[in-house]
């Protein structure tokens, strides 16, 4: 029967020749993640059932990095929970501040993920790694206890949503866009329960960095993964990097879709989700007369190399505006070095960023960049729900760096066409 | 198990940023999570509940982020049971896992209102809306859920298999 490449996986995963949306299996996990606000939980629900042993110490990941370096005594605390656990079950991949980054963008910067795996993990966004062509999927901490001990989760099968994006992607247009375009058009449950599968000839055309946005939304959407099938960019950035081969998959052309939706690209324009959900979507362009007071750049959404260097092209040689705070959150150690390497940190310095250390920090309201009664911030992070970055009065628009990067330089919400227009300061 | 108790109505797409701020999530013990809950969406909800209240909200109950802090919050408050049209799925797994019971019944979600009185009757699978006089068949779980439920939740399943396969201690 043909089969999506999410059923694929599944079923080779839970040992059967081929699953059915709505079937539940018990699948063998290549890798469970939690960070410092959902292991602490996950470790005492471990601990209280009277499991002895992780499964397999190489198979779990844990990395504080929501709260570190740690805001205040509390979680501080929490985060010492994860050290002492990390180190009693000899988890090989503890990330330690320093040598850590976002989860979702260090784990498949280290290799940690691979085509046809199956990996939980206690973190709403970790939909983001479909964009290796894993099987991948938000839990909550008792999920995540039970793949410690058990090495297996139990899975609806989960029914598809195929979405094919045709036409060439306009310059300034990103996966961010592309994503937030389609949260839009479908709504924040329009893919509920469903795998989101990306295709089409502009996702062809799309970055690994672009994948991983888009992909790393699909939750935005309700839905319970996101998936781009792998071909030769993501042979590329696999090479030399992931641990383990994988299996690579692909959906037989006649794989059953619970739907599909086409998008042409070529029209698209930089778009803005505007308070308060990631799908209250409009062109940036409408929205020029939306005062800021902070912007955001980075997270586990927008917080590798390429989305920094796109910030970088606008802010070059230009100036943060006088009202504007603007914050740079680099995924990991790696992209904090590469972005000194070429130019790219200087020049975002240099225009009167502020570059922090990786951290989830303030895209969930934690520290470095909280916001206070009516402010409002432009941030290429993931959610902008009430009091999402702070006060419940405060308002989140959530955009690409492309926009993020002209919203600081114009103190207001612009596309990166109305800044660049006006020439460099120097 | 019947659960009896007040409506406290909410809307759709209720998000755990609501049910449970980050800013809290510096700890994880229940009853501080539980003096918190909601109070981004409703300042007064905490003062407001009795124990064995009921929350009832539209579509895509606990959208947004994995935190298992989102059904320990709501049940350290008090609430016995959320009535809804829809959950997100994470938040669904969650409260599984957790104990807090949930229903899907969009039809008893929409009609009924804050302070109605609500009797859900979990092994039935009904919703009665006292004060309305009225009926409502909820959704029933899938039989592999409904046997976590019975077991006491995921870790006591996990627990039996790997007794059952040999590969615990």
């Amino acid at each position: 029967m043909a089969q999506t490449i999410t059923e694929k996986i599944l079923a080779r995963a839970a040992g059967l020749d081929e699953v059915q949306p709505g079937q539940i299996i018990e699948a063998p996990v290549d890798l469970a993640l939690a960070n410092d606000i959902t292991a602490p939980m996950a470790i005492a629900e471990f601990e209280k059932a009277g499991f002895e042993h992780v499964f397999d110490p190489a198979k779990i990941a844990l990395v504080p990095d929501h709260f570190t370096p740690n805001k205040d005594v509390k979680s501080a605390g929490q985060a010492k929970i994860l050290r002492e656990f990390a180190r009693k079950h000899a988890v090989v991949n503890y990330f330690e501040v320093g040598r850590m980054g976002i989860e979702h963008v260090l784990l498949p910067e280290q290799g940690l993920v691979s085509p046809g795996d199956v990996i939980v993990g206690a973190d709403s966004h970790t939909c983001t790694y479909g964009a290796v062509g894993a099987f991948s999927t938000g839990v909550g901490s008792t999920d995540f206890a039970a793949a410690m001990a058990w090495g297996k989760v139990w899975l609806r099968v989960p029914e598809s949503f195929r979405f094919v994006y045709s036409g060439t992607l306009p310059k300034y247009i990103t996966g961010k866009d592309l994503v937030l375009h389609t949260i839009g058009l479908i709504g924040v449950d329009g893919a509920l329960y469903q795998a989101m599968e990306f295709a089409g000839e502009a996702i062809a055309a799309l970055s690994m960095d672009g994948r991983f946005t888009m992909c790393n939304m699909a939750i935005e959407a309700g839905a319970k993964s996101g998936v781009v099938a792998p071909d030769a960019t993501t042979a590329a950035y696999l090479a030399g990097r992931a641990r383990r081969p994988g299996v690579v998959f692909a959906s037989d052309a006649d794989a059953a879709y619970a739907r599909t939706l086409e998008i042409d690209v070529a029209e698209l324009q930089p778009t803005v989700a505007k308070p308060h959900l990631p799908a209250n979507t409009a062109p940036a362009a409408a929205l020029a007369d939306t005062a800021i007071d902070q912007v955001v750049i980075g997270s586990c959404t927008n917080g590798r190399l390429e989305d920094l260097r796109q910030a970088a092209e606008i802010l070059r040689g230009r100036r943060v505006h006088p009202n504007v705070r603007l914050i740079i959150l680099p995924g990991t150690q790696q992209v904090c070095l590469d972005a000194a390497a070429d130019g790219t940190m200087q020049a975002l310095i240099e225009a009167g960023g502020a570059f922090s250390t990786p951290t989830c920090g303030p895209c969930l309201g934690g520290h470095m960049g909280v916001l206070a009664a009516r402010e409002r911030c432009v941030s290429t992070t993931n959610r902008n729900f009430v009091g999402r970055m702070g006060d419940v009065t405060s308002e989140v628009y959530l955009a690409s760096p492309y926009v993020a990067a002209a919203s600081a330089i114009a103190g207001h919400i612009a596309t990166p066409e109305m800044v660049l227009s006006k020439g460099r300061a120097r | 198990m019947i659960l009896e108790g007040t409506v406290h109505k909410f809307g759709r797409d209720v998000d755990t940023d609501v049910i449970i701020p980050a800013r809290y999530l510096n700890t994880s013990d229940a009853a501080e999570l539980g003096a918190h809950c909601m109070e981004d969406i409703d300042t007064e909800f905490v003062r407001r509940v009795q124990l064995g209240d009921i929350i009832v909200a539209a579509e895509n109950f606990g959208c947004g982020s994995s935190r298992e802090h989102a059904p320990v919050a709501i049940k350290a408050a008090g609430v016995s049971c959320v009535v809804a049209a829809s959950f997100a799925r994470i938040f669904y797994r969650n409260a599984i896992n957790t104990g807090l019971p949930i229903v899907v019944c969009p039809q008893a979600a929409a009609a009924a209102q804050a302070g109605d009185r609500l009797r859900v009757d979990l092994a039935a699978g009904t919703v009665e809306n006292v004060t309305r006089g009225t009926m409502y068949a909820a959704e029933p779980f899938p039989p592999f859920m409904q046997e976590l439920i019975a077991r006491g939740g995921l870790l006591p399943y996990v627990a039996a298999q790997l007794k059952e396969s040999g590969a615990r201690g």
